[in-house]
């Protein structure tokens, strides 16, 4: 066993991760501190799944635009279940980040003077996204990863998977790593520890989701006794490929793109997003510019109605682009292109996209306070698997990648003064939790059990799919959640078939499908238990169509109990700014609130 | 999904087997299926003891190079239909192979940190105000703009030979990083710079064989930033000599 001893660690190697770390190493330089960071992270960090995010980032740009507006297109985007003073700190710090990215270099697509260029995306009142061309992830990732690079205080971990924290009495102590390449276990001891571990659309068996995308981070924390907040609640994106459920982004709707079914028809216009909007005339909030809930659920409508086509075994509708033209597709959605070309050998400037909805984002996940801490001292969470209360019932499209660095930098700055302050980390504690993950693995490599995790994983996400879908029924939720259960136990019996050190990729996969499991009960009991329908969580059952803020204009938070069965309470919204109001999309909302 | 195909994996257990060997295996595949695809499938279905590294299957995290037939490829972005009969595939050349498909890539990402691949620019008049940005039209955004589109996936460095020699050479990824960086109007830290592109190792080792551009997935053209550089580390040694 290898020991180690750090100021402030940080588990993640995201967009999150990262803004978090120099975040800490600039608030430590600033304050004359000396202080040892850690970077921790299962796959190199720009390989991390930021680095997919295609359309952009929102903030406050033009003139015209205000921060009330971009407040009311998230508060309303998330059907009033977001955290109003969280929204409010949001939408005034996410122009200075995205200009601070700017100043590092990140190659933001540009007006002919040189200044920024915004672009159009779903549930936004007005233009107010950054983007690099349909790369926007990828470049913002690399931009953070290279300018981290100028911080010696910053130590890289790459390729480590962490698989417990280090916690007594509410006090988080450290954490433990296992070294992939070498496969020797790492106690690695901290002030203050901050979860940036992303998603876990994984627990979905048709997701746009990184192989990696697996929930380890919420996993940790809950198994600890943090809350995780409103994991009812996952996006299916309206635009995935057929297949491989492989993104094509929002942007390509932004910049005019439209949606028809099987016979050619725009049928947004029949679901309260009308009227039709002129070719090559997008405009926001109607049409294919409603928010990512409503597409998704028009499509289910339609593929009910028999108006789907097929592509393979898939139901599919189309995404036209051709109106747009080669050279403004070429310069704005060049990426698109490459993707369609290679996965459904499909050329946009030519013919329209076949697609479908997919999993996308898990608005839920660890719950924090505004100041991203969580209810373990010296524990933040940050990024997607963080619930900050930013998002509700719905995320807009954009937002999460501002959201990556407005938290980030936040949780950073707070954990390099909350380290300066804190004393040194229990060794006793760090020792213990890992003897603990040292017999766990030797149990999954040496014991006698007979389950295979492959098995277990493919039951999983076949149960969330058919009873946590785009539309959910008490009687499929309640069947998902019994699986789950009954997977969670046959995973204590699990046996690996490599026993190797040195990259055990059995061993890694394994431990994932642990974490993916244990949230996927979370997920499976909000759904049950929110007995209304808001945003992305959508009932059919009789009586429960329809927003219910009398009973449910609250979060939910599920608390792991070992192996006994998870429970819920709920949470009071924070609604200080804006009373709920009717959502609504398109003509509806002329002269509506938002 | 009726149709197999018979691929052959090298595999690298050190902790069991000192030599690499080769190992058969059945795969169903259609139009889509790719060599990522495959190697899920074997995983999962056929031998849970396979290592390779993947994550985004889009083609844009960089983690799946590995050998095709001898080609480096990009598995995720690599399809079964595009081969006949034979479907070898192998850990990244060039590269020590750590397990199986898995390579040691410590060397590469040292060579990326050498060349200081962010934006150096002490000059006054730079925005410094929370809000500020700089200004760069489309043009000089383009001068650099291909050059900043590598996903770090190594394959051009398993294509040169120069590499393959001698791993201290910056090579292909890392020589375009640095010009990413030099070629863009907010950056005034090419003289930083240069000094690690005009040692020995650095754009001098390439004997331009080309070979990096034609595997690159992402069209990065890497030896056009590597000729590039050879003039700038020209001009930067001839300046220095006249400075004595
Ligand atoms: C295809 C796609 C397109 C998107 N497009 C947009 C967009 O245009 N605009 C927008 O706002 N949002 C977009 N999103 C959402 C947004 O990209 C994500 O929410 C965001 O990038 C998540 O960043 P993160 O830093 O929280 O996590 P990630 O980038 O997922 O990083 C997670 C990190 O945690 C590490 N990690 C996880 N578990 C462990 C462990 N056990 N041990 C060690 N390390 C671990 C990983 O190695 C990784 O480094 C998109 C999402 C997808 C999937
Ligand atoms: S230049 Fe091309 S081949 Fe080389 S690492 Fe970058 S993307 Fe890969
Ligand atoms: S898996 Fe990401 S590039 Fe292939």
């Amino acid at each position: 066993m290898n020991r180690d001893e750090f100021d402030i660690v940080i588990v993640g190697g995201g967009g999150a991760g990262l803004r978090t770390a120099i975040a800490a190493a600039e608030k430590a330089k600033a304050e004359g501190r000396q202080q040892r960071i850690a970077l921790i992270s299962k796959i190199y960090p720009m390989r991390s799944h930021t680095v997919a995010a295609e359309g952009g980032a929102a903030a406050v740009t033009d003139e015209g635009d205000s921060y009330q507006a971009h407040f009311d297109d998230t508060v309303s985007g998330g059907d009033w279940l977001c955290d109003q003073g969280v929204v409010d700190y949001f939408v005034h710090n996410t122009y200075r980040e995205l200009a601070q990215l700017e100043r590092w270099g990140c190659p933001w697509s540009r007006r002919p003077d040189g200044s920024i260029q915004v672009r159009r995306f779903g549930g936004m009142k007005t233009a107010r996204t950054w983007f690099a061309a349909d790369k926007s992830g990828f470049h913002m990732l690399h931009t953070l990863f290279q300018t981290s690079m100028q911080y010696p205080e910053i130590e890289r971990l790459d390729e480590y998977y962490v698989t417990d924290l280090a916690v007594e009495n509410q006090q988080v102590h450290g954490l433990i790593a296992l070294c992939v390449a070498t496969g020797e276990m790492h106690v690695i001891g901290a002030k203050a520890v901050i979860l940036a571990t992303g998603g876990a659309g994984r627990l979905f068996r048709f997701n746009t989701n990184a192989g990696t995308v697996t929930g380890d981070g919420m996993a940790m924390a809950y198994r600890h006794g943090v809350a995780l907040r409103d994991m009812e609640f996952v996006q299916y994106h309206p635009t995935g490929l057929p297949g491989s459920g492989v993104l094509i982004t929002e942007a390509s709707r932004g910049e005019g793109g439209i949606l028809l079914n099987k016979d050619g028809y725009r049928y947004l216009q029949d679901y309260g997003l009308g009227p039709e909007t002129p070719l090559g005339e997008p405009k926001n909030k109607y049409m294919e510019l409603g928010p990512r809930d409503k597409l998704s659920q028009a499509f289910w409508q339609e593929q009910q109605a028999g108006r789907t086509g097929k592509l393979g075994d898939s139901d599919v509708v189309y995404l036209d682009l051709r109106h747009l033209g080669k050279d403004y597709i070429l310069e704005r959605l060049p990426f698109i292109c490459e993707l369609a070309k290679a996965f459904v050998n499909v050329d946009p400037i030519k013919e329209p996209i076949p697609i479908r909805p997919a999993v996308h984002y898990t608005m839920g996940g660890i719950e924090t306070n505004g100041q991203c801490e969580t209810s373990i001292q010296g524990l933040y969470a940050a990024g997607e698997c963080a619930s900050v209360g930013l998002h509700g019932a719905n995320r807009l499209g954009s937002n999460s990648l501002s959201e990556l660095l407005v938290f980030g930098r936040l949780a950073g700055e707070s954990a390099s003064d909350l380290a300066s302050e804190r004393s040194a980390p229990s060794k006793a504690v760090l020792e213990q939790q890992a003897q603990q993950q040292l017999d766990l693995i030797h149990q999954l490599k040496q014991g006698d059990g007979s389950e295979n995790w492959v098995a277990l994983r493919k039951e999983m996400v076949k149960a969330m799919e058919s009873g946590c879908g785009i539309y959910r029924e008490e009687a499929g939720m309640q069947a998902a959640l019994n699986t789950i259960r009954a997977l969670r136990q046959r995973y204590k019996n699990v046996k690996l078939e490599d026993s190797s050190e040195s990259y055990n990729t059995d061993l890694l996969q394994c431990l994932e499908v642990g974490c993916s499991l244990d949230i996927a009960e979370a997920s499976c009991l909000a759904a049950l238990e929110r007995r209304e329908s808001r945003g992305a969580h959508q009932r059919l059952d009789e009586g429960l169509q329809k927003r219910d803020d009398v009973n449910f204009l609250k979060h939910s938070q599920v608390f792991y109990q070992g192996d006994a069965n998870a429970t819920i309470t709920w949470q009071d919204v924070d609604v200080r700014f804006s009373a709920p109001a009717e959502r609504v999309y398109g003509d509806a909302a002329k002269g509506a609130h938002s | 999904m009726s149709q197999t195909k018979s691929i052959r994996v090298q595999r690298y257990l050190p902790e069991q087997e000192p030599e690499p060997f080769w190992q058969n295996y059945e795969v169903p595949f259609d139009e889509s299926t790719s060599i990522l695809d495959a190697l899920n499938y074997i995983k999962d279905e056929l031998d849970n003891t396979l290592s390779y590294r993947w994550s985004c299957r889009m083609a844009i995290c960089g983690s799946c190079g590995v050998m095709v037939n001898g080609i480096p490829k990009l598995g995720c972005k690599t399809f079964l239909r595009e081969y006949g009969t034979r479907v070898d595939i192998s850990a990244l050349a060039h590269f020590p192979v750590e397990r199986d498909l898995v390579v040691d890539m410590d060397i590469f990402m040292e060579h990326l940190e050498a060349v200081k691949p962010y934006i150096i620019d002490k000059s006054k008049g730079r925005p410094t105000g929370e809000s500020d940005t700089y200004r760069q039209t489309p043009a000089q955004m383009a001068r650099y703009h291909q050059f900043s589109n590598c996903i770090n996936c190594g394959l051009c460095y398993a294509a040169c030979p120069q590499f393959g020699l001698n791993n201290q050479f910056l090579g292909p990824a890392a020589i375009t990083l640095a010009q990413r960086y030099n070629l863009d109007n907010r950056d005034k830290g090419k003289r930083e710079r240069m000094a690690a592109l005009s040692e020995h190792d650095g754009v001098w080792s390439c004997t331009f064989v080309g070979f990096c551009s034609t595997v690159c997935p992402k069209h990065v053209d890497p030896a056009a930033a590597v000729n590039q550089g050879k003039i700038e580390a020209a001009k930067y040694t001839l300046i220095n000599l006249l400075n004595g």
